[in-house]
């Protein structure tokens, strides 16, 4: 298929993942991603792949584990409080070096909190979470189309750092409708069976042992040091960031994931009214685009971050910025999602009239 | 160039499939499209509507807050949407089911006894699409052709044998606001 089909995001996000090669979802429901599950319960069959509705999210990431383990490509989505509830499992994943991909339809929080899109999960996700020193890449898509594209980083990048891949999206992009094209479909019987992958001896002189456990002191902080090196190399390789109207740009809008594409229309109001404003949006938030950011000091005389959370992103802005351009900040909670008119209104407020 | 429109009314009414009709036929014409739909714990019954962007360059925002035009199927979105409808924007409304007149006189009201062409032409069921017809006679944002044509994507099986009622029902909606 490569021609464009209309699909509702979560569908084609989940049709993205099986195109990249997942064969194994685990899940629990939770809105506003539950078409995701249910297109993945329909397809898996069909594609030689397992579906298994898990007791709890609890269940859910530890079978992730597991299949993990066996060297497959493997999945599971959620929404804020599901993941929340992942958190062990993803830390154990990361501390046991298997990789595997974490889907994040963000809602309002804290708590329960509603259905409503949001972007408070953000330091949870590029931070912390889960206990010890770990990482994950954290892929934050604006559009159903780049959701689908980047799932087929995600996996490959999952294998090749032996990582948890994390991507984040919100309820908005979930649930919108838009034309998409699935452009690569990975073959999985040419995808190598990892040597490390617990799936039987197979007259090997030695048993794969998969496991985060390390009693011994010295033993555990070589690991997190070999930890600690692949992620330095993940931060020195990987951070992808877009520039858009940035060549002559005055003033900078960073934002990710849905805000950055209303904030896209915000850039588009303001050159019509002469202000030189442009967008960075990055597509990794971690591995951060730093550098990129820093690019821009210099010629920009202000950034106004904008997110659906309250200064969670703007930490990362002020690590890469602080000191040597002005930063301004605008956010919203709890689900409600400002339009293009308010973040100009918000930027005009901070940095006059951009002139 | 960018068409968008905002579609609201109670859920059941063909409120989101209308916009995902004319969000289709726009995708077959080769324009960029969005489609967002109210979400949350909704219920039969309640007030839901769906947001569609048609437009030839890749669309940023998919929200709606002022909106070129609005089609309301009901008093509780007319009152919400009507404030919302940018400056010389249009709003379409169901005239049998709604006895209130808009009172701003910077944008184009259309008054459509939509749910009587409906009866008329044998279920009420068809209202949506005579608001569709008439929404694309004012507005034009694809040619008709095109959405007649992304019907029997939506009514396949049993259905199928409505997709010349419901043209006919666009149509009617056309030929309304195109009145001399």
């Amino acid at each position: 298929m490569s021609e464009k089909v209309l699909m509702k995001g979560a569908e084609a996000l989940a049709e993205g993942a099986i195109r990249a090669g997942c064969r194994f979802y685990f899940g629990y429901p939770i809105t506003p991603q539950n078409e995701t599950p249910e297109y993945m319960s329909r397809r898996l069959p069909e594609v030689g792949g397992r579906f298994v509705q898990a007791e709890s999210e609890v269940a859910s990431i530890n079978m992730v584990y597991g299949a993990a383990c066996a060297g497959v490509r493997v999945m599971t989505s959620s929404s804020s409080p599901g993941i929340s509830l992942m958190q062990e499992g993803i830390s154990y994943i990361s501390g046991s070096g298997v990789p595997c991909v974490v889907m994040n339809a963000m809602r309002g929080g804290p708590g329960l909190g509603n259905v409503a899109p949001a972007q408070a999960d953000y330091l949870q996700a590029v931070k912390g979470g889960g206990n010890g020193d770990y990482k994950r890449i954290v892929l934050a898509p604006a559009s159903i189309q780049e959701g689908v594209d980047l799932f087929v980083d995600a996996f490959d990048l999952a294998d090749k750092y032996r990582m948890v891949v994390m991507v984040i999206v919100d309820g908005l992009i979930g649930q919108m409708m838009e034309p998409v094209e699935f452009k690569t479909t990975v073959d999985v019987n040419a995808l190598k069976k990892p040597d490390w992958a617990t799936t039987g001896r197979h007259g090997r002189d030695h048993a794969n042992i998969i496991s985060s456990l390390m009693m011994d002191t010295a033993t555990l902080e070589k690991w997190n040091l070999e930890l600690q090196a692949k992620y330095a190399q993940v931060a020195a390789t990987e951070s992808r960031i877009e520039e858009y109207e940035m060549a002559d740009a005055e003033y900078a809008i960073v934002a990710y994931g849905t805000m950055a594409r209303i904030a896209k229309t915000t850039v588009r109001t303001a050159r019509a009214r002469g202000i030189k404003l442009g967008l960075l949006r990055p597509i990794t938030v971690w591995p951060f685009p730093t550098k990129q950011l820093q690019k821009y000091v210099g010629q920009i005389k202000g950034a106004l971050t904008v997110e659906l959370a309250y200064r969670q992103l703007f930490e990362d802005v002020e690590l890469a910025l602080c000191g040597k351009v002005p930063l301004g900040w605008y956010g919203r909670g709890g689900g409600v999602v400002p339009g293009p008119q308010e973040i100009l209104a918000a930027f005009e407020e901070q940095f006059g009239k951009g002139r | 160039m960018e068409h968008n429109v905002v579609i609201a009314g109670f859920g059941g009414q063909g409120i989101m499939l209308i916009g995902e009709l004319l969000a289709r036929a726009g995708m077959e014409q080769g324009k960029e499209v969005t489609w967002l739909p109210s979400y949350g714990p909704e219920q039969r019954g309640g007030t839901a509507h769906c947001a569609v962007v048609i437009a030839d360059e890749p669309i940023a925002s998919p929200l709606l807050p002022e909106p070129q035009a609005a089609i309301v199927f009901n008093r509780q979105s007319l009152d919400k949407f009507e404030p919302a409808v940018e400056k010389g924007g249009l709003l379409v409304v169901d005239a049998t089911l709604i006895d209130h007149k808009s009172e701003r006189s910077d944008i184009t009201c259309v008054y459509i006894p939509a749910t009587d062409i409906a009866l008329q032409l044998g279920n009420s069921k068809f209202t949506n699409m005579v608001l569709l017809g008439a929404y694309l006679g004012k507005a034009n944002p694809i040619p008709l052709e095109s959405v007649l044509a992304a019907l029997p994507v939506f009514l396949t099986g049993k259905k199928a044998t409505l997709v010349e009622v419901n043209r006919r029902a666009i149509q009617a909606g056309l030929d309304f606001v195109s009145k001399p």
